[in-house]
């Protein structure tokens, strides 16, 4: 039986119209499933690419920007960075292992296709409540998946980020962003620039499995999603791995010209789109095809997804070597045609012709124009009443750091090899970036934020103190931040509400990068995540994953207490800004108030200020303020580092007075800095000369978190009762669910 | 100079780890050596590292075991030549009978990475002479499959051969339940063979070889690769 059968092509009337005119002609099925495959949303962009090109892409250090498989950074030395998000939303919230495991292996075809080597992951992940067995169902699959996945390639997971949220209960977010090294020489495009090169697809066979997977991500989720478990992909990690190297050695030998991954719309997409990069053509014979089944259909064939396949451009003159090398790492190979000079893809099955078409015509789906209208319930939100103060601020504490949204992840991270490779030197749990050593002799920093909540509440100010947390996560490691990729993903994109929470998204990130000088060098936008059904959406949810980099000398820096009797100073002005609070959201069950705003002014200042302190070797242990507020920050602190602390809360540097406000606002960008008592001062200083407001707060001592209002105790709770509260929740949930 | 070959399998993830470290001490003699060109017995030692060779399907290492580059191994380890197994490799020398037991999967039935403690219950081995009896090593695990099986006499027959020769331990430097991570019998983490010169381990020295990367700043793994190397300069000169 054959997935596909002759019917309406999935695309608006105006899409329909415009290929027949472009062609001139009735297209033929196989070309009518091409043209869905490639301008489905998923791959096409056309809701999202007129916006996205008002993002900063440019600077000194960036190589490739947007529009190809992963941004290039050069980090110095001959050396290049290569970093990419991606999503595997549909095929998680249908298959959870699958999904989450074809995801991982998605992006990393995406950093490997540059010629580079994948060297770290990083899983930003959102679902419903923990309370639903299938919320728990979906988040121990999904780590088993990319668990699986990622050890078996042998590239390490060394972080992420977890949200939990009931938008997300049908419709859960599985992002994974893949970060890669490689020499600036022995960069690869996917480009298809000199006609006469041959085109080979290698890796895997080509089967049904996936089968419009990239049109399954192109629409929403409802109750027959279930019977589409076609268009999820089977991973396969061991030949993954085998690719990789044999890949990895190809391009070190410098036989590849030009090459791409096979990901969503399969062929139609990665043939297309190499040729119309170069305005070459391609001549294809898809009977030189491995496929994994008999009786494949050139349309099955053309938007097939199976997995772990790539598309390489070789001289004739390289052929020889490079099937010496596939043949080495026993990569299955078949040369399926050649670059031509004429701008057509030409797509034959022996002697017939299947498609016939420009390949800028296919790579190229028309712009679909959205309107935009601001919803009624954000003014109706951001005015919320604030709720009383709560009775026992004790419980309070204890009731946030048990939270699911802060509580200790080691369940999930020690699933995942965050060291094999030899370069984690900061690991998961232990600091605010994950830190990583290179072979120059300089480390990099690289972090990943999302924050559903605030985005909600505030689809601009929410999306900017995403950023405005990822930049803070770098420098609180010493890191110079060099680059961000932006993963966005919303409902559906003709709901002009949805889509104006998108536009204030792009328009928050244009106004951070400006604001700051780092350039965004690739993103991925994912639409329809949203429930048919109920016609639910999930919350806005950007996801920003940030690199940076470190000098060699600066010092390793956690974010766990050191040495009793230090300093603990604290940078930044608290606001009464509890919108999207864990606090909020958790203790007091309310869905509203003001989301913090940063001051984009002194953003570039603040940042770079810590970053010097920390390079300058003036800092202990540093910890930027996030989920949970400043109590949160240093019991985080506390507990990592076994060690309690005295706080006075009437020293924080603040336009406020309740108690609450001051405790659990989540006013961005805030650090918590440890510092021995005789560089105290000097730290104090270099604040003042940038105008950045610090003070003095307390010291580390004792075994006890201790917070005080002029004299009188606040929040007394012994050091091993936070502890138990924060390490022990996930684990207890998942294991007793179990 | 003395020749080190790291063998390595298609899927192996821990082999560049391994050359990294081991080149630090003999930069010229280490060698990587793609499974199938291992045919004649020329080096001094050899050392298997971890991954997943074929992709773990069947079991851990079963389908490597049966690589032809395992009679190499096998000739070597007659000669008295140390051979050390690390995490999949480890379970490629078991698989291939050059190590006792069976390597099964953990007992919390998940991949389990993490730093663990591990004592060193022997010195006589070309892997652990320039360590201490008794001595506490931190050293990381990462495996799904690592929980060491024998049954109990087989296990007492270990222990009087002296084959035992690390075992996961608290901060007490005992070991017990909670610092065994895997439901290894005994807490073993690292056995070797009668004559001592086979080895295979759970643990990654390699990823505590340097000080950056332990949290505490120490290597650790070092030992058991300066040990090996010493061994063979001893038997060199």
């Amino acid at each position: 039986m054959t997935v596909i059968q002759v019917q309406k092509p999935n695309l608006t009337n105006e899409e329909i119209r415009y290929a027949r005119n472009k062609l001139g002609r009735e297209p033929t099925q196989v070309e009518w499933a091409m043209l869905e495959a490639q301008w489905s949303e998923h791959c096409s962009y056309k809701s999202s690419k007129l916006l996205l090109k008002l993002l900063p892409s440019k600077g000194p250090r960036v190589l490739v920007g947007p529009g190809f498989d992963a941004g290039v950074i050069d980090i110095g030395d001959g050396w290049v960075a290569t970093l990419h998000i991606e999503s595997h939303n549909h095929p998680s919230a249908i298959d959870p292992y699958g999904g989450a495991a074809t995801g991982v292996g998605g992006v990393v075809r995406d950093i490997l296709s540059m010629g580079t080597r994948p060297i770290a992951l990083l899983d930003p992940l959102r679902f419903g409540g923990l309370e639903t067995s299938h919320s728990r169902w979906l988040l121990d699959n999904v780590v088993r998946g990319i668990a699986d996945y990622g050890n078996c390639i042998g590239v390490p997971t060394v972080g992420g980020e977890v949200e939990f949220d009931p938008s997300f209960e049908r419709n859960c977010l599985v992002d994974v962003v893949c970060l890669g090294l490689g020499r600036k020489t022995k960069l690869v495009l996917a480009e298809a620039k000199h006609p006469g090169d041959l085109v080979y697809l290698i890796g895997g066979s080509t089967g049904r499995d996936g089968i419009r997977g990239a049109s399954f991500a192109s629409n929403p989720l409802n109750e027959r999603s279930e019977s589409e478990r076609s268009a999820v992909q089977v991973p396969d990690p061991f030949t993954k791995k085998l690719i990789i190297e044999a890949v990895l050695e190809a391009a070190e030998a410098g036989v590849i010209h030009g090459m791409k991954d096979l990901g969503g719309g399969g062929l139609s997409c990665g043939l297309s789109e190499m040729a119309a990069k170069a305005g070459t053509g391609m001549e294809i014979d898809l009977d030189l095809l491995r496929t994994r089944e008999p009786d494949m259909e050139p349309a099955e064939i053309m938007i097939s997804e199976s997995q772990e396949r790539m598309i390489l451009i070789v001289r004739p003159v390289d052929e020889g070597r490079l099937r010496g090398i596939l043949d080495k790492w026993e990569v299955g190979y078949s040369r399926i045609g050649q670059v031509t000079k004429n701008g057509i893809l030409l797509i034959k099955r022996g002697q017939n012709i299947v498609a016939k078409a420009p390949a800028r015509f296919v790579a190229e789906a028309p712009v679909i124009p959205r309107a935009s209208r601001k919803p009624l319930y954000i003014d109706e939100l951001a005015r919320a009443p604030e709720p009383p103060l709560p009775q026992d601020l004790n419980e309070t504490l204890l009731s946030l750091l048990s939270s699911p949204n802060i509580c200790s992840r080691d369940w999930i991270y020690r699933q995942y090899d965050f060291e094999v490779g030899l370069r984690t030197i900061l690991k998961p749990g232990q600091g605010d970036a994950s830190v990583l050593r290179l072979p120059n002799g300089k480390t990099l920093a690289v972090t990943t934020d999302g924050n559903s909540k605030q985005a909600y509440l505030d689809p601009y100010w929410g999306t900017i103190g995403i950023l405005s947390e990822t930049f803070s996560n770098l420098v609180a490691t010493g890191a110079e931040p060099v680059a961000i990729v932006d993963h966005l993903q919303y409902g559906d994109p003709g709901n002009p509400e949805v889509y104006w929470t998108f536009r204030e998204a792009i328009r928050a990130i244009k106004d951070y990068l400006n604001a700051v000088k780092v350039p965004c060098v690739g993103g991925k936008v994912s639409f329809y995540n949203e429930d048919s059904d109920t016609k639910t959406a999930i919350k806005p949810s950007p996801v920003i994953a940030a690199l940076g980099l470190r000098d060699s000398k600066t010092a390793k820096m956690g974010s766990a207490f050191r040495a009793e009797g230090d300093d603990l100073l604290i940078a930044g002005t608290t606001l009464p800004e509890l919108g999207g609070s864990e606090y909020y959201e958790r203790v007091e069950g309310l869905v509203g108030g003001p989301v913090p705003r940063v001051n984009l002014k002194n953003e570039r200042t603040i940042m770079r200020t810590i970053s010097g302190l920390v390079k300058a070797g003036l800092v202990e242990s540093a910890h930027d303020v996030s989920k949970g507020g400043l109590a949160v920050g240093l019991a985080e602190m506390a507990i990592q580092g076994q060690r309690g602390f005295t706080v006075v809360i009437d020293e924080v540097p603040t336009k406020t007075d309740r108690i609450d406000r001051l405790l659990f606002s989540e006013s961005k960008p805030r650090f918590i800095l440890e510092s021995k008592p005789k560089n105290t001062l000097r730290i104090l200083r270099r604040m003042r000369a940038a105008k950045i407001k610090a003070a003095k707060i307390g010291r580390v001592q004792g075994n006890r978190l201790e917070f005080a209002q002029e004299s009188d105790p606040l929040i007394t709770i012994p050091l091993k009762v936070a502890t138990e509260s924060w390490s022990g929740a996930l684990r207890k949930t998942m294991e007793a669910a179990a | 100079m003395s020749k080190v070959a790291v063998i390595q399998y298609p899927g192996s993830n821990c082999d560049l780890d391994a050359l990294e470290i081991l080149q630090k001490i003999e930069r010229k003699g280490t060698e990587l050596v793609w499974h199938k060109e291992l045919k004649r017995e020329e080096y001094d030692a050899y050392v298997l590292p971890g991954g997943f060779s074929y992709g773990d399907y069947l079991r851990a290492g079963a389908i490597a075991a049966t690589s032809p580059s395992l009679t190499v191994v096998r000739e070597a380890a007659d000669k008295n030549k140390p051979v050390l197994g690390i995490c999949n490799g480890f379970q490629i020398l078991v698989e291939a009978g050059l190590l006792p037991g069976a390597v099964l999967r953990n007992s919390g039935l998940r991949f389990v990475c993490t730093w663990t403690r591990l004592r060193v219950e022997t010195t006589r081995t070309p892997f652990t002479r320039l360590s201490e009896k008794g001595e506490t090593l931190r050293i990381p695990i990462a495996h799904g499959e690592g929980r060491y099986y024998l049954d109990k006499n087989e296990v007492q027959q270990l222990e009087q051969r002296e084959q035992i020769v690390l075992r996961y331990v608290n901060d007490q430097n005992e070991p017990s339940d909670d610092s065994n991570p895997n439901g290894s019998v005994d807490n073993i983490a690292g056995i070797c063979n009668e004559k001592g010169n086979v080895m295979g381990l759970m643990p990654h020295p390699e990823r505590a070889s340097l000080p950056i990367l332990s949290p505490d700043g120490q290597a650790y793994g070092r030992v058991i690769f300066d040990s090996m190397l010493k061994s063979l300069n001893r038997l060199s000169a």
